[in-house]
């Protein structure tokens, strides 16, 4: 089911959270909502399930204005940042509760339940209550809980948060394949990017309550609209170049860096540019050779980072394959790949 | 929960339960001597209990002239102190989440206004509650003084209620409402379960307080169908013409009986008031 938030506002008396935020989730996708903390993706979900009140807008599933409709009718699945699981119920209990409260017979939810919690694989849990569990697994409880009563939307509030990293990455996969089975919609708040990229079709980046940018995984990574964005998608991140526009070219003053920028770049003579690398375009194979010193060296097992140091100070990060003949403090002359680089105004508007 | 101290290596802890000893064991003497008085006769003037008696527990099997049946007593006190339990734990458990939760027009003036209510010595207005209970037909009534004790006690009941929900977190209510319970199945199912501790709490204390009322039922229940041991123990000492005091003690130890049994079984409930935590 489609889900349009139209305007939506929302503040705590003084406080502005969010302010006329517009944007639609379509049928059977997976949205991402990334963003630092802080940012309003939580107060974003909260008012998507009914359980905060916007102050102005409107929220629409399908054609279905369910602004002023209670949590209670909205058939929403929710798994909350902290679970709630209800710590004086079994599992089996937990996850049969939004089924005994629609008033279902006993026996079906104990099919039902059994049918869900093979689907997470906590089928051998069921008699346990929460405190007995390991984060992961309640996680999978709540996941159960939400989906077990086939909801027409289901909303993640960073789920995977208090998982180690193998489970996390279990638990990805997991969760984008019950979502595609299911051909559930589905928003995932979180703020780790590379959750948001792997698992999500579209990601909406927020910043101070608003969204800043809104696209596929691939396009928000090649082709973002600002400095933020490009900085919050990558890693390790990009790093930043700041120079001015001379002679149709991205220079950095008193340095011998000079990068030509196309023709569709227009920014008038002598106007602050920053110039977005990120470390896999500088590399020893770039057209625009850039020489500094090693300052940090780090390898990554199938990878190594560097940062590197310019003549004149700037710092670009730079990502190879393992190589064992550079070393901290080493001079090298390495070059940025011009074609990739991208171009933003001294607001951090892309150009 | 609390939990059992562990003797500290740091230093020896015999001093400290020597020193105890020392300074409780009038108060052991005493309760051991009251206990052994009433089953025995003593001379006068001598400390030495000289024979085993039964005939200060008459009581129990002979009802006095002049005085109520010590069972139907106990029994008032029994219902006494039950309805006011009753009471206190319905309303403290929905007005503690109601305070603690909803958001009620003048929630903070109504807080400040318990408070306030529970300073007040119920010594202070009892004149005032007793016109109202003659007014109104409740003197010497069991119902009258349970709800005049019910509603004394009533504002610690909700405070303490509503610190117990204050420790349950909201995510389990938004959980609740997302998965379609109402708000009342949500306090029922949900919520009422993890202050269960502090239910049992509250309901012991009211319990505990009532059973050793005495000032209400005194001035606004003293017929003799509806006395309460209290009352009718005083009436004892104050009866000056037939003055026994083996008799008193023994009915003092009968009236503390019930008080120690339930103690003894609900004790680390009583602990949480102090605890506050949400675990059970
Ligand atoms: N009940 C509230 N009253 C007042 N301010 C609130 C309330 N709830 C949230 N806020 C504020 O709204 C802002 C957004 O909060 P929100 O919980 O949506 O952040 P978030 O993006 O989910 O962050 P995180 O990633 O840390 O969970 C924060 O600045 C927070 O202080
Ligand atoms: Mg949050």
């Amino acid at each position: 089911m489609r889900i349009l938030l139209d305007n939506f506002s929302k503040s705590f008396g003084a406080t502005k959270v969010i302010e006329n935020m517009t944007f639609e989730v379509g049928h059977g996708e997976m949205l991402a909502l990334l963003g630092p903390s802080g940012c309003g993706k939580s107060t974003t979900l909260f008012a998507i399930c009914g359980i905060h009140r916007p102050t102005g807008g409107r929220i629409l599933f399908g054609d279905r204005d369910v602004t002023d409709l209670p949590s209670q009718a909205r058939n929403i699945g929710v798994v909350f940042q902290s679970y709630a699981l209800y710590p004086h119920m079994t599992v089996a209990e937990n996850i049969g509760f939004p089924l005994k409260v629609k008033g279902m017979a006993t026996a079906d939810i104990g099919k039902e339940v059994d049918r869900i919690s093979g689907l997470v694989h906590i089928g051998n849990l069921l008699g346990r209550r929460p405190a007995e569990l390991s984060g992961g697994q309640q996680q999978r409880v709540a996941l159960a809980r939400a989906l077990v009563r086939k909801p027409d939307v289901l909303l993640l509030d960073e789920p995977l948060a208090n998982l180690d990293a193998k489970l996390r990455l279990e638990m990805r996969s997991e969760i984008r394949r019950i979502q595609r089975e299911t051909g559930i919609t589905a928003i995932l708040v979180t703020h780790d990017q590379v959750e948001a990229m792997s698992m999500c079709d579209r990601i909406a980046i927020m910043k101070e309550g608003e969204i800043v940018q809104i696209a596929t995984p691939a396009e928000m990574y090649s082709d973002p609209r600002t400095a933020f964005v490009a900085g919050f998608l990558g890693n390790p991140p990009i790093t930043f170049l700041r120079g001015v526009m001379a002679n149709g070219a991205f220079v950095i003053p008193d340095s011998e860096i000079r990068v030509p920028l196309p023709a569709s770049v227009s920014a008038p003579e002598g106007a602050k540019l920053m110039l977005g690398v990120r470390p896999e375009h500088f590399t020893p194979t770039g057209d625009i050779s850039a020489p500094g010193n090693v300052t940090f060296a780090e390898t990554q097992g199938r990878e190594n980072l560097y940062d590197v140091q310019l003549n004149g100070g700037s710092l670009l990060r730079s990502i190879q394959p393992v190589r064992h003949d550079v070393n901290i403090g080493d001079a090298v002359t390495w070059a940025i790949d011009s074609k990739n680089a991208l171009v933003f105004d001294d607001d951090g508007r892309r150009l | 929960m609390a939990e059992k101290s562990q003797p500290s290596a740091n230093y020896s802890t015999w001093p400290v339960i020597l020193a105890l000893s020392i300074v409780s064991a009038p108060l052991v003497l005493m309760y051991a001597y009251l206990f052994i008085d009433t089953i025995t006769d003593t001379a006068a003037g001598s400390l030495i209990p000289d024979s085993f008696t039964l005939r200060h527990w008459r009581f129990l099997w002979e009802t006095p002239a002049g005085k109520p049946n010590i069972w139907l007593v106990t029994l008032n006190t029994l219902i006494f102190a039950t309805s006011v339990t009753t009471v206190i734990v319905l309303v403290s458990s929905m007005a503690g989440y109601v305070l603690s939760r909803l958001n009620v027009p003048g929630r903070g003036f109504f807080l400040a206004g318990v408070m306030v209510l529970h300073a007040f010595p119920s010594v202070t207005l009892i004149i005032a509650i007793f016109i109202v209970l003659q007014m109104i037909g409740l003197y010497n009534s069991l119902i009258g003084v349970i709800l005049v004790k019910a509603a004394i006690d009533l504002p610690l009941g909700i405070w303490l209620m509503k610190g117990f929900y204050d420790t349950v977190p909201w995510e389990i209510e938004m959980a609740g409402v997302v998965d379609g319970a109402s708000r009342f199945r949500v306090w029922r199912s949900l919520v009422l379960p993890q202050v269960r501790p502090g239910i049992m709490a509250v309901g012991l204390f009211s319990f505990l307080t009532a059973w050793s009322e005495f000032i209400l039922p005194q001035v606004l229940a003293p017929g003799s169908k509806v006395q309460v041991l209290s009352v009718y123990l005083s009436a004892l000492i104050a009866d000056d013409n037939n003055f026994d005091f083996g008799t008193f003690k023994a009915v003092g130890v009968f009236y503390i009986i019930p008080v120690l049994i339930v103690y003894a079984l609900f004790h680390k409930y009583l602990m949480n008031i102090y605890g506050g935590g949400s675990k059970g």
